[in-house]
């Protein structure tokens, strides 16, 4: 029997399975637990979580395009005390791995999250979401300017200490996403999540007016998976032993594969699971048996593959 | 905290039949043993397009009756309208192709333990799952009255064998050119005093929903309404599908029309606020 070995580490934490929940994909896990018990996924990525209760944008807040989605909820949640009082207690429940996503307004916002979760035990790793495209103020999409993501990520990183893996997650819509990948680095990120929606807009033809009650909103889905894996596959050429995790219209195990071969470490399913409750589940066993037909003994020997030059392949 | 969705599950399930009843499509599904799980008012999620389809979110169709006697085993119907790509992809599957359901999702209608008089109102095709809804308040002996309105003859759905499940049927459209010129509220608070109707039942579009509302609040009679609102996903893990509902204490928060609904009480739904921000 072929064995693989298909776990994955970012930072200090340990995964059996390279396959995650998007952050805002899956709500906080407990609705997909119908479908499929959560700990046999790699971990789940909680929605985007603020420090107070957030109603979101208003509706509509869907419109379906090409392949693809276009959202514009606006970071709706519990707020901070609520999540980690119901839901993180059971995903622990659950003995699902647990990577918790923050998101702020202000750079303070952002330590002040991670100081909330500092002491909370049952997380693998923190996420810090400065990519959402979905708030009022395009100035507050930190991601799109390289001095505001090194400060959220230096507040964040100064607040954890060294305890827990900070994941940064980014955005595509910038010009030069190696430069702003570099410095959250080099503030603290032991890794990055890549990447977050692209920002669209669909107008209605009928009424005449944006289609979304935000009128802007955040494009995922198979639409945008060249340019997800574009983003992968530069960053990693920059940064080689930064992992990243994937993500950007993953529906099947062979999308996952080629997400790998650009140099992620693990990959996030999100509009997939919109179309298939169950998508992260097959994505995760098309995803293995594709590693093992090509003859990897190890997930981490097929990151990155795609970088190597036809001699280093035949070595 | 309870289970969401718990007898919710994936499948894949053979379309019965598939027949044109006026502008609709009645498609029979058999869902085995699932057809007991599910109550008026439940809806189901299925995947639409076929492999390798551009569309990739599910499309949500409320189940409009169920049979757990048939010769086919449990089956679910669905009344389809094909609007759009997904509903039309629906509409032309022939009997024996096998569709990916995820069902039953969502609230059910709250029947009375009493054999209490109820009034059912429904709204162009939304009227489907109030027929399913009729036979079930039949076997608990509440006398069933039913409203139904569109705007034109052709977008009415009144079955016959429907219409043998209810005690008077009350047809209205707007253009006159089936029932009473009119709208399905414009006689309705009379209606409900004269029925002595304890709770009204209601499906259809939103606008007439918060209608119903202003009339049973000021009669003081409880409104169960099935919500419309688009959904990406139809489990509660996407949350597009929201309303703005007044919880008990007083404060309007955004609900999920997938899980906390569809069925909801009128009297909790923050109408004027609906496709605004909070």
């Amino acid at each position: 029997m072929t064995t693989l070995d298909f776990s994955t580490t970012i930072g200090n934490a340990w995964f059996p399975a390279p396959t995650f929940t998007a952050s805002g994909c899956a709500s906080s896990g407990r609705e997909l637990a119908q479908f499929f018990p959560l700990r046999e996924m790699g971990g789940v990525v909680t929605k985007s979580v603020m420090s107070r209760v957030r109603p979101g944008r208003p509706t509509p807040r869907m419109a379906e395009t090409p392949s693809g989605m276009l959202n514009s909820i606006g970071l709706q949640g519990p707020g901070i005390d609520a999540f980690l009082a119901q839901d993180i207690p059971y995903l622990v429940d659950q003995k699902a791995r647990v990577i918790v996503s923050i998101a702020g307004e202000t750079v303070e916002e952002y330590s002040t999250l991670a100081r909330k979760l500092r002491s909370v035990s049952g997380i693998s790793a923190v996420e810090v979401n400065i990519s959402c495209p979905n708030v009022e103020n395009r100035g507050l999409v930190f991601a799109c300017d390289p001095d505001a993501s090194r400060r959220v990520i230096d507040g964040v990183r100064r607040t954890l200490g060294g305890e827990l893996p900070i994941i940064a997650k980014l955005s595509p819509d910038v010009t030069d996403l190696v430069s702003i990948a570099h410095g959250v680095v080099d503030a603290g990120a032991d890794g990055l999540a890549l990447i977050n929606t692209v920002l669209g807009m669909v107008i209605n033809v009928n009424t005449m007016r944006p289609q979304l009650g935000g009128k802007t909103g955040g494009l995922s889905g198979p639409a945008i998976r060249p340019i997800a894996v574009r983003a992968v596959y530069q960053v990693h050429a920059a940064m080689p032993k930064v992992p990243i995790l994937g993500m950007g219209g993953i529906a099947t195990g062979k999308d996952a594969l080629e997400m790998i071969l650009a140099g992620a470490s693990g990959v996030s399913i999100g509009t997939a699971t919109f179309g298939n409750p169950t998508a992260i589940m097959s994505i995760q066993s098309e995803l293995k048996q594709l590693l093992i037909d090509r003859g990897f003994k190890s997930l981490k020997d097929a990151v990155g593959y795609a970088h190597r030059s036809e001699i280093d392949s035949h070595e | 905290m309870s289970p969401i969705n718990k007898n919710a599950k994936q499948v894949l399930a053979p379309i019965v039949s598939n027949k044109r009843v006026g502008m609709y499509h009645q498609i029979i599904v058999n869902i085995g043993d699932l057809a007991q799980k599910c109550k008026p008012g439940n809806f189901v999620a299925i995947k639409v397009g076929g492999e390798n389809s551009a569309l990739v979110l599910r499309r949500a169709f409320a189940i409009s009756r169920t049979s757990t006697s048939s010769i086919n085993g449990g089956t679910m119907e669905l009344i389809v309208a094909p609007h759009g790509q997904g509903s039309s992809w629906l509409c032309n599957r022939a009997e024996g192709d096998l569709i990916d359901i995820v069902v039953p999702l969502g609230t059910a209608f709250g029947v009375p333990t009493e054999p209490v008089p109820v009034l059912l109102v429904g709204g162009g095709y939304g009227s489907a799952p109030l027929f399913g809804l009729a036979e079930v308040l039949n076997t608990r002996g509440c006398r069933v009255d039913m409203i139904l309105g569109a705007s034109t003859a052709s977008n009415v759905y009144a079955p016959m064998e429907g219409k043998r499940a209810v005690n008077t049927m009350r047809i209205y459209t707007e253009d006159g050119s089936a029932g009473q010129s009119g709208r399905v509220t414009d006689h309705l608070y009379e209606q409900i005093k004269d029925l002595n109707a304890a709770v009204v039942y209601s499906c259809g579009p939103m606008a007439m929903l918060s209608a119903i509302t202003a009339i049973t609040t000021a009669l003081d009679v409880v409104h169960q309404c099935s919500v419309e609102e688009s959904m990406a996903c139809g489990i509660g893990v996407c949350m597009t599908c929201v309303l703005p509902v007044t919880g008990g204490d007083g404060v309007v928060s955004m609900l999920r029309s997938c899980i906390d609904g569809p069925v909801m009480d009128g009297s909790t739904v923050s109408w004027n606020q609906v496709g605004k921000s909070l």
